[in-house]
């Protein structure tokens, strides 16, 4: 179907300021926050009800046009890159929280709504919403069950799929469907489990319910210096050996402390190797009991400085370089390329000192600051994206990388997603019969598979290019955000 | 492929090219549970053995016939546990049917890192599915967002998608204290007072209210608890008792559960009002988990299960031929029928112990 006669139809469901197509309006969503990859969408469309959803996906579903919805745009990986002959569905006006239940402790909202802004809502009833990813203040809810985020805090308090308990979503034929209930578990296959973090691929979400925790009373975080790399990443595993899940447990070798520090002033021990930050929360009883605990396994693990938040003012600063780490890493290189894969803990330090020996190989720096507590690493590969030879260097390293990250039993992505970025990867990590029980996955929620077509799932075409082509490269929007 | 793994591929093959039925089952502890079954028992305990525990990955690969005390025995030497704190309902339970039945114990509505049901601690899976390809989701790190989140979808599935050969877990270090108070509430009050708790950042890790009383247990540090325990006041049980007590009710061995009265097995929003029934019951779950046992008609009890935002299962007793789980809404069993068609095209597995309609779907197409 051509633009001209899709943008008639949509105007028979929709009103005018709801449907774009102009290039200079439908520009801004040519991509998400992989902007390397760019699309521009055949037109957008902002939706203002469920009902109007539901039309434009039975109106697309009927003339066979591909469907990609969108929240805030901040995913790392392509999920939301348009598709060229397709409707860009943005869900950014679905922003209202429908209700807070005190007492059941749940919040039910519109998939635009931000991250953050639930647990502002919430915090009149000390409660709020664990999953933190560090975008919260951008990114919606919506997104974040596409992708099944995580945050700093997952490690104690889950990730997405733990504190989301229903959905309700527009299948791609416009049928509207409920995944889960507000009780804890419902009859059937557990299809909320795969409709989160199956990156827009399965239904279009049209309202989220998540579980509200309370607020803890206290929070206090240490902050830990190492000589060694290899010293810190066995005091990770001497923590959680002592029976410690901390309420976060984040890493910053030296070089990310040095680069965060001037931009952050965040008081890092630039001498150390690296620094743990290690958090402990809940009531005043059990942070003093847990913080000694720590201290006491820290220092048993030859931490040469380990200093304890005094106050709220402090806890915050030493978080504020960790936050702060992609603008410092935007300010000190061109550009950077993020990895984002997740190994088992063991082999924590292995990785880190291979990439170290990778630095050399490939004569570029590559900063590591990442959530330590779930083996989840984001090395950050300094380059300069005006020279090719640099360019190509970094595509090898981070091509080492993955390749390094799966033969050591982990991931190629812990929390940023498949998209479009790493679907060669796929081919490396699974082998054809699990890929093609995915493509049933997909095809049992949206048989006609104009829903996110191209993402998440490698043809067996593509993975048999695999390995004769190169990884791409990843650049973020939003740069002043806060992020992993 | 190994050999207790090609010998059950083998028989899938076999039974796929005869047109015959499959029930998974390996130790039978959970037969009453689901529809009744068919087929001739494909028992995969020979498939066993643990595959790689790390206490320190806070994770554990096992295979499906491993006996569920076997795999608790071995966290507990490293003062681990299963979070989920299943029940065994017999001394041959598999860690592969506690998965397949995806059935939660008390600490199900546990505060802080233990809250969670048996899909919120699967990390992978390995499957055999109908046509005795070795599928493998997932794997064995806390955080992976490569691909669907498949491994989840297995818990619970009841056999209806394949063998779960292989299960990834992550697992929890014991709590080191642990106390059990006990209140004289009605139920009504019970229920406010367990959400209002839920509410505040308590040690909670499992509550029981039956016959006008109400135990909660504490789970955490020593401080923790202490303070909990000073804040709510209550009677304490002495350790015996509290362990006894969690124990019957996870192993459903509590008087409430004697009789031949069909049990149903209620999930409610945990602050849903009392169901009213004038029957015997007992609460779990800081009130979403509501045990019944009565002869009222199914139609009536899953009513009023509906209008308080949940479901009703018939658990144990009365008639497993008629419907056991509430009936699916019409797309939400198309999108079953689909998955059952790709994962077991030629319906060797018993897809009606969950919902008979799978099966019919299948022999129809």
């Amino acid at each position: 179907m051509n633009q001209h006669r899709i943008v008639a139809a949509l105007r028979t469901v929709l009103p005018e300021r709801c449907v774009l197509h102009r290039e200079e309006d439908t520009r801004p969503y040519e991509c998400d926050g992989l902007t390397l990859y760019r699309q521009l969408p055949m037109v957008v469309v902002l939706p203002e009800e469920e009902r109007q959803v539901a039309q434009v996906l039975q109106l697309c579903h009927a003339h066979a046009v591909p469907v990609v919805a969108r929240g805030a745009g901040t995913g790392l990986s392509g999920s939301a890159l348009p598709h060229a002959s397709g409707v860009l569905l943005s869900m950014a006006k679905f922003n209202r929280i429908r209700n807070i239940d005190p007492l059941g402790r749940t919040a039910t909202v519109e998939p635009g709504v931000r991250n953050l802004a639930i647990s502002e809502a919430a915090s009149v009833h000390r409660l709020y919403y664990a999953p933190d990813p560090s975008s919260q203040i951008a990114c919606t809810i919506g997104g974040n069950v596409a992708e099944n985020s995580g945050g700093v805090h997952c490690l104690k308090y889950g990730l997405t799929v733990h504190n989301v308990l229903r959905l309700r979503a527009l299948t791609m034929s416009g049928e509207a469907v409920e995944f889960g209930s507000t009780a804890l578990d419902s009859p059937g296959l557990d299809l909320l489990a795969v409709a989160i973090g199956s990156e827009g691929m399965l239904a279009v979400t049209t309202e989220v319910t998540v579980r509200l925790v309370p607020l803890p009373q206290l929070a206090r975080c240490i902050m830990a210096s190492f000589a060694q790399v290899t010293d810190a990443c066995h005091a990770v595993a001497a923590l959680i050996a002592a029976g410690i899940i901390p309420a976060g447990l984040e890493m910053l070798d030296q070089a990310a402390s040095r680069l965060v520090e001037p931009f952050a002033h965040a008081g890092y021990d630039l001498d150390a190797a690296a620094v743990l930050l290690c958090e402990s929360d809940g009531t005043p009883e059990e942070v003093e009991a847990e913080i000694e605990h720590m201290s006491a396994v820290l220092r048993d693990s030859h931490a040469t400085r380990v200093q304890v938040s005094g106050d709220e003012a402090e806890r915050l600063r030493f978080w504020a370089g960790r936050k702060n780490a992609f603008p410092a890493a935007g300010r000190a290189a061109p550009a950077y390329y993020c990895m984002d894969g997740t190994i088992p803990r063991r082999h924590l330090a292995q990785m880190l000192l291979a990439i170290q020996a990778m630095e050399r190989k490939y004569r570029l720096q590559c900063p590591n600051v990442f959530h330590a507590g779930d083996g989840n690493l984001h090395p950050l590969i300094l380059f300069d994206d005006s020279d090719p030879d640099s360019v190509a260097r970094a595509e090898a390293f981070g091509a080492e990388i993955l390749e390094q990250t799966i033969q050591l039993g982990g991931t190629i992505s812990g929390e940023h997603g498949i998209g479009v970025e790493k679907l060669d990867q796929m081919c490396a990590q699974f082998d054809r019969p699990t890929l093609d029980a995915f493509i049933a996955i997909k095809h049992a929620f949206d048989p006609s598979g104009l829903l996110n077509p191209g993402k998440v799932i490698p043809t067996l075409h593509r993975c048999g290019e695999y390995g004769k082509r190169h990884a791409r490269l990843e650049q973020a929007q939003f740069p002043e955000l806060p992020r992993f | 492929m190994e050999p207790a793994l090609a010998q059950l591929a083998e028989r899938i093959r076999a039974a796929a090219a005869a047109h015959e039925k499959l029930r998974i089952r390996a130790g039978g502890s959970k037969d009453f549970y689901g529809h009744t079954p068919h087929g001739a028992p494909l028992d995969p305990r020979a498939v066993s053995g643990v595959v790689s525990y790390q206490p320190t990955e806070l994770a554990l690969a096992v295979r499906c016939g491993t006996p569920l005390a076997e795999v608790e025995t071995l966290l507990d030497s490293q003062q681990q546990m299963l979070a989920f704190e299943p029940p065994h309902f017999g001394a041959a339970a598999t860690i592969g049917g506690c998965i397949a039945c995806g059935l939660a114990g008390p600490r199900r509505a546990a505060a802080g890192y233990a809250y969670g049901g048996v899909r919120d601690f699967v990390l992978g899976a390995k499957l055999l599915d109908g046509r005795a390809q070795l599928l493998s989701f997932g794997g064995m790190v806390m955080k992976n967002v490569a691909g669907f989140d498949a491994a989840r979808l297995l818990a619970g599935s009841l056999g209806t998608l394949g063998v779960i050969v292989e299960v990834a877990l992550k697992v929890v270090p014991k709590q080191p204290v642990e106390l059990t108070l006990q209140f004289d509430l009605d139920e009504a009050t019970a229920l406010r007072q367990l959400n209002t708790w839920g509410g505040q950042p308590l040690p909670l890790s499992a509550s029981a209210w039956y016959d006008q009383t109400l135990w909660v247990r504490l789970s955490g540090s020593a401080a923790a608890v202490n303070a909990a325990r000073k804040r709510l006041g209550g009677t304490p049980a002495s350790e015996d008792a509290g362990s006894g007590l969690w124990r019957s009710l996870r192993e459903q061995q509590h008087p409430f559960f004697e009789g031949a009265t069909p049990l149903w097995r209620i999930s409610l929003p945990p602050a849903a009002p009392p169901l009213n029934f004038e029957v015997p019951q007992l609460i779990e779950w800081g009130g979403a988990l509501r045990w019944v046992g009565t002869r009222q008609p199914a139609a009536a009890i899953r009513e009023r299960a509906r209008q308080l935002g949940g479901h009703a299962t018939l658990f144990r007793g009365g008639d497993h031929a008629a419907a056991v789980f509430t009936p699916l809404a019409p797309e939400l069993l198309a999108i079953h029928r689909r998955l059952r068609t790709h994962f077991d095209p030629a319906g060797v597995f018993d897809g009606g112990r969950l919902y008979p309609e799978l099966d019919r779907a299948n022999s129809a197409g």
